[in-house]
């Protein structure tokens, strides 16, 4: 039986285990997980993982998540090319470097301005105070020129000559906040480069493909019930502002 | 000799030092001292340009984050497998904890130890009461996790062994004890899992991993002024 993934693509890490697995061309079967529809909350996906999160993956009776323990996994088991996770200890030490800074170096801060700049507005109501944009936006712009300047420096990839699980997961990131209306690649023709290198490794289909939905984040926004949401508020709330 | 730039305060900084102990890694010790500002110092930026703690540096090849540390030590030097285990899916377990921490289990058990610890150094007041209940909800809610999915009835995160997930998973739940908040009251499984893990290492190893943490209201009345200013600004943002 194929290995089944769970999967919501407004979520970056879904994007970098999607774009991984079809890639490798790893036989899956791609389970929708709606978060705005709290489809993550029922029954049958808290038995996959009850942690509630995606992506989940389920490969007959083991479930886990954590989006790059999941790469790793189909790595192992399927066999990728060496440069997706290089057996070599140096170079596996430069990808695991970035995989490890980047929950709390661009994540967090992507994320924040994707929910700061189109979540908080569209969907509850709320007007973001402009110096918690302003600070939201200076943080981004950090990680940026640290990835810039410390990750990518002047390689074509993050841990050298080829894609590596380090660079989906980072794009995928950056892609985060450019679907809210923030151009990341604006004066920072280095990110962008590597970027289209990026799109070019993984194949242009299959990268458009992966961010078919967030892309059109701006409008989908706008169709959500916000009155389903509510429950949410105080947590968001105090976690964003 | 490979060289180990730690602090340990930092939790990061004692899994590395727990695990190349543990692992017999000859290294030598080179101490960052965080509350003097040193990981500012012109040396240091050489060293690592972003002025975090742990940094490895073995011979040409300099390495920072605790968990990619971990990974290369455990790797080069061939310990016992269990640390890091080579089957697939007992090593997906560990992958899978290793991710989940770090916006987890060590997000906010520093958020408590800086409300506790940090937040009345740099304002100058307790941190509001608000701010804290919502830490300590964030915290229980990691602990929980911890207990009930990561290590349910097991011995330890993997099965019956100890591996890299339980060095850095108590190394995490020690910082909020050096505060002064004890995780263990009402948490029988968790007190049982964590002399587990001491038992393993040794108590003498995890006493002196753990010496630093655990006094450190002894540090932080004798900070030095000077570096107490020099990261005031950036504090003071986060506990805006």
């Amino acid at each position: 039986m194929a290995l089944e993934l769970f999967l919501d693509m407004f979520s970056q890490p879904c994007r970098s285990v999607y774009m991984f697995a079809k890639k490798n061309n790893i036989p899956v079967e791609v389970r929708t997980i709606s978060l705005m529809n709290g489809e993550h909350f029922s029954e049958e996906f808290g038995k996959v993982n009850p942690i509630r999160k995606v992506p989940a993956l389920k490969d007959g009776d083991f479930s886990m998540g954590e989006s790059i323990a999941m790469m790793q996994y189909m790595a192992e088991k399927f066999k990728t090319p060496d440069h997706w996770y290089p057996a070599d200890l140096q170079k596996r030490a430069r990808v695991n470097e970035y995989l490890c800074w980047q929950p709390m170096g661009i994540r967090l801060h992507g994320s924040k301005i994707f929910w700061l700049k189109l979540m908080l507005p569209s969907v509850f109501k709320i007007e973001v105070p402009k110096e918690k944009m302003e600070g939201a936006l200076e943080d981004l712009d950090s990680s940026l020129k640290l990835i810039e300047d410390t990750f990518i420096q002047d390689r074509a990839f993050i841990a050298g000559e080829q894609i590596s699980m380090a660079d989906l997961v980072a794009v995928v990131e950056i892609m985060q906040p450019f679907a809210a209306g923030v151009d990341v690649f604006k004066d920072r023709p280095k990110l962008l480069a590597w970027k289209e290198r990026v799109v070019q490794a993984v194949g242009k289909e299959l990268f458009d493909e992966a961010h078919e939905s967030i892309l059109n984040a701006q409008e989908a926004v706008k169709l959500i019930d916000s009155s389903k949401m509510e429950a949410f508020r105080p947590r968001v709330i105090r976690l964003m502002l | 000799m490979m060289e180990l730039y730690l602090d340990l305060c930092s939790q990061p900084c004692r899994s590395v030092f727990l695990v190349a102990k543990a692992l017999n890694i000859p290294f030598d010790f080179k101490h960052v001292d965080l509350s003097a500002g040193q990981n500012y110092s012109e040396e240091f930026g050489k060293i690592n340009i972003m002025r975090k703690v742990p940094v490895m540096k073995d011979a040409d090849f300099i390495l920072t984050e605790s968990t990619a540390i971990l990974d290369y030590m455990v790797q080069k030097h061939r310990g016992p497998t269990h640390w890091f285990p080579s089957e697939l899916q007992p090593r997906a377990r560990v992958n899978e904890y290793l991710s989940w921490q770090h916006t987890n289990l060590r997000t906010t058990g520093s958020k408590v130890f800086l409300l506790k610890v940090v937040f009345p150094m740099m304002m100058g007041c307790d941190a509001p009461k608000e701010k804290m209940d919502a830490a300590m909800d964030g915290l229980n809610e990691s602990l929980s996790l911890l207990e009930n999915y990561f290590l349910q009835d097991k011995p330890f995160i993997i099965g019956n062994q100890i591996s890299v997930a339980d060095v850095v998973a108590i190394a995490e739940v020690m910082q909020p004890v050096g505060s002064g908040v004890d995780v263990f009251v009402g948490r029988p499984k968790l007190c049982v899992w964590r002399d587990r893990v001491k038992a393993q290492l040794g108590e003498e190893l995890f006493k002196e991993a753990h010496e630093v943490i655990m006094k450190i209201s002894d540090l932080t009345q004798n900070i030095d002024k000077t570096a107490l200013e020099m990261m005031k600004p950036k504090f003071q943002k986060m506990f805006s």
